[in-house]
């Protein structure tokens, strides 16, 4: 088969791509696949991860903001969605809400599992004291907001409707 | 069957609480935190010495890269930027590149939970020291989202030549993305999977431990080297690969000019009929050590800064006759 850009060239390059659930394909010549940029299949994802991270948040943030700049490092909710790179750690907590679908959509979760600092051992263990009461209430009914709404979103209304009945409870 | 596995990697992603993200991150800052690091190594039981970026020239930071002691994003800055070097060159640990620290254990072969218990003892000793960004609920804070949770990367290095040859190795690296994996080309960003030389590694961290996403990798590795001694079997039965193994290594012998790309391509298939005991010649081993020495940056460090590509392609069809004859 001829190459779908300049209709020369054998097509030996098979791009598919899926954009906001409509798949597209091409056959391209290994000349017009480099010229278009899909020459590199294994390319790193992180490379363009700025571009595609943007792409990320302009369809999950909402146009919301609480916050109008990190107080740790001084970012904005734009220069993270510009960059795609957060600027400390503080952002995390500062841009919570904004930040919670995103991360969603990369890792298909939001809870972290697995290790944990080491810290001084005797440390560690009032630590753990403290970890196991330290999501208040609150905090959990504001991120449980955030996948309400997320939910409702995605039309997934079956999560909707056990998330409603998980803030309901906490809400006592 | 190990022998598809080159060389197995784990690397860790932290960053320091009271520090603003390397993005955000002073000159200043930055050495003060390079030395921080120099400091909690101190007496971790393993001698490190310290690299600073911008004290090498620029062949040695990308025969680095070749290494794959560090990595291509690394070297694109040198400001305030180090790597910790184990003597072995096991263990590197990167300061201020995309996070903070970027820890990183490398070992021959498919020794993942080897190299994880070496990360995680280095990592626990660092974090008694040093106070990491953690999360309650998002894990290890890491610059990027993606890192985020375990800010672990587990990878393998595979020689897949005969899931090339079938060209099934395009359609399983796009299924891959379903089981949580990516599979990219031998230095990640390099422009091609060069002698079907790939590198697979988790693409999830939050929400799966780390054990669960070695095991998660350990299996499917398992399953993919499976398939591709089925399709060596099916391949090596062919005259015509045959044909091409042997004069692979016919022109290794004798060949005056030899650029990376071909020689990456050959030395892959003298690799395939060397660990499918269809020729004599060196190991895998020697050759795997013969497909660092042959990169560009590694030659000129060795050989001259000032080499053209000629030069380098001439030097380089030097050194692989003089191992092979």
């Amino acid at each position: 088969m001829l190459c779908q850009h300049c209709k020369k060239h054998e097509a030996t390059t098979h791009v598919k791509t899926m954009i906001n659930g409509k798949v597209t394909e091409y056959r391209l010549c290994p000349e017009c696949a480099h010229e278009l940029g899909y020459d590199n299949m294994f390319s790193d994802f992180s490379a363009d991860f700025g571009g595609l991270l943007s792409s990320f948040f302009s369809n999950a943030l909402p146009a919301i903001s609480g916050a109008a700049h990190c107080e740790g490092c001084g970012s904005t909710l734009n220069d993270i969605k510009r960059t795609g790179k957060v600027g400390c750690a503080d952002c995390y907590d500062t841009f919570f809400s904004e930040l919670l679908p995103t991360i969603r959509s990369i890792h298909g979760n939001t809870e972290h599992k697995g290790k944990q600092p080491v810290i001084e051992y005797t440390v560690n263990e009032e630590e753990k004291k403290t970890d196991a009461s330290a999501e208040s209430p609150e905090d959990k009914i504001k991120t449980l907001r955030v996948e309400l709404k997320q939910a409702i979103a995605d039309e997934n209304f079956e999560r909707a409707a056990q998330l409603r009945d998980e803030i309901k409870e906490l809400e006592g | 069957m190990s022998e598809a596995v080159v060389s197995t990697r784990i690397r860790l992603a932290r960053n320091l609480k009271e520090y603003p993200f390397p993005i955000r991150l002073s000159a200043d800052k930055a050495r003060e935190i390079a030395d921080k690091v120099g400091e909690a190594l101190k007496d971790c039981g393993i001698k490190f010495h310290r690299i600073d970026l911008d004290a090498i020239p620029d062949t040695i930071r990308v025969a680095m890269i070749e290494r794959h002691l560090v990595s291509p994003d690394f070297i694109d800055a040198q400001e305030g930027r180090a790597v910790y070097l184990s003597d072995d060159n096991t263990v590197s640990i990167m300061v201020n590149e995309e996070d903070h620290i970027r820890l990183q254990v490398i070992k021959d072969g498919f020794e993942l939970n080897e190299a994880y218990a070496l990360a995680d003892q280095i990592d626990n000793i660092l974090s008694k020291k040093l106070n990491f960004a953690f999360h309650k609920q998002f894990g290890y804070l890491t610059q990027c989202p993606t890192n985020l949770g375990t800010g672990m990367r587990a990878s393998v290095m595979l020689h897949l030549p005969a899931l090339e040859m079938s060209g099934a190795v395009n359609r399983i690296g796009a299924n891959l993305s379903k089981l949580g994996l990516t599979m990219r080309g031998l230095y990640g960003e390099s422009t091609k999977p060069a002698g079907a030389f790939f590198q697979l590694s988790n693409q999830v961290t939050l929400g799966i431990s780390e054990k669960a996403a070695i095991d998660n990798l350990q299996n499917i590795t398992t399953q993919l080297i499976a398939q591709e001694m089925r399709a060596r079997e099916t391949a090596l039965s062919n005259i015509e690969v045959e044909d091409r193994i042997h004069r692979a290594l016919g022109i290794l012998k004798t060949a005056r000019l030899m650029d990376h790309n071909e020689a990456m391509r050959l030395l892959s298939l003298v690799r395939l009929g060397v660990s499918e005991k269809k020729l004599e010649s060196l190991s895998t081993d020697s050759i795997d050590t013969l497909l660092v020495e042959i990169q560009p940056a590694s030659i000129m460090t060795k050989y001259g800064d000032d080499m053209s590509p000629r030069d380098r392609d001439i030097k380089r069809a030097e050194i692989i006759r003089t191992k092979f004859n």
